[in-house]
């Protein structure tokens, strides 16, 4: 499966989550944001980093780039998108999911192995985990705070669009601790940790197994090959 | 040239960190006479050209599309800029 990464300005994380396609059996393919070609991609991830310094909004002048016309269309027709912390808020900013991201609460720039509850199972991103089960993925951000209206988040709670939630600690003071969300269809998914960081023993979050031995997030990834596999 | 001033706020009802942070260090300046601070943001639109009804409009609808986020922010003006004096 040819699985795309948009590389923006400012993008950190591209290869890091090029490297998480590959182990977990996937083809990536870089895409660059200048372009309208999306070569043919079967899903797309849009990693994270600081795109455009963040400058006007974090997300805002990557979510109007050029190839972000052919990638809200494909996520209109159902193929799989990924948007990972920066990805994410330029999946808000393009308003393929809802809510907004702002600055952190406690005003820190917060680096942590962050422990999350799975909350929803059946989008393409996530069937590889079990509803409740507890996984441990890196958090790094500054304007990870999710927030929406009264209506927008009951609709969300209501709906099962709420994907994964920040157990523990809550470390940007997301409205009903939201770490990560998905459309009503289930093949947009945004989240603030990175699943990409915690996909290959040796480089991922300590466990109780041994230190930096976490691969949690590689589930993400083998998720959606499951996925295509599933609806091929 | 002439120019379109845009402001922006974050919503009312929001938690401004930036702002609270400048309050808090007026605090320990002893500025007790200021109580908060909200941070927002000015755009300086300039124009090339006359600044007609169409580009006014037009700015409008950038200032709520791109330069605010409806979900966070609100647009709190757009207004002309008077013009410089030559000089």
């Amino acid at each position: 499966m040819r699985i795309g990464v948009v590389t923006f300005p400012g993008s950190l994380d591209d290869r890091d989550a090029q490297r998480a396609i590959r182990l977990a059996g996937g083809e990536p393919v870089a895409l660059w944001h200048g372009t309208h070609d999306l070569e043919g991609v079967e899903a797309i991830v849009l990693p994270g980093g600081f795109s455009y310094g963040d400058y006007l909004r974090c997300g805002a002048i990557a979510a109007r780039s050029p190839i972000m016309a052919e990638v809200i269309d494909a996520a209109n027709a159902g193929v799989p998108v990924l948007g990972i912390c920066n990805g994410f808020q330029i999946l808000v900013e393009a308003h393929l999911l809802p809510g907004g991201l702002i600055r952190n609460d406690h005003g820190d720039f917060i680096c942590r192995d962050q422990v999350l509850r799975v909350e929803n199972n059946e989008t393409a991103w996530t069937n590889g985990f079990d509803v409740g089960q507890e996984i441990t993925v890196p958090l790094k951000n500054g304007e990870g705070g999710f927030i929406a209206d009264d209506e927008t988040l009951k609709r969300l709670e209501g709906e099962g669009q709420v994907a994964f939630r920040y157990v523990g600690v809550n470390p940007n003071g997301s409205l009903d601790d939201i770490a990560g969300l998905t459309n009503e269809r289930g093949n947009v998914v945004g989240l603030m940790p990175h699943p990409e960081h915690a996909s290959e023993a040796g480089f991922g979050p300590d466990t109780r197994v041994a230190m930096r031995s976490g691969t949690d997030g590689l589930t993400f990834f083998t998720s959606v090959l499951q996925h295509a596999m599933a609806t091929a | 040239m002439p120019t379109i001033v845009v402001e922006v706020m974050p919503k009312a009802e929001l938690l401004d960190p930036a702002g609270k942070a400048v309050a808090g260090a007026l605090g320990r300046l002893g500025k007790s006479e200021f109580t908060a601070v909200r941070i927002g943001k000015r755009f300086e639109l300039t124009v090339d050209g006359e600044v007609t009804d169409a580009v006014l409009a037009e700015a409008r609808a950038l200032a709520d599309d791109m330069l605010s986020n409806a979900v966070i922010e609100d647009v709190v003006s757009v207004t002309v800029a008077p013009a410089e004096s030559a000089a």
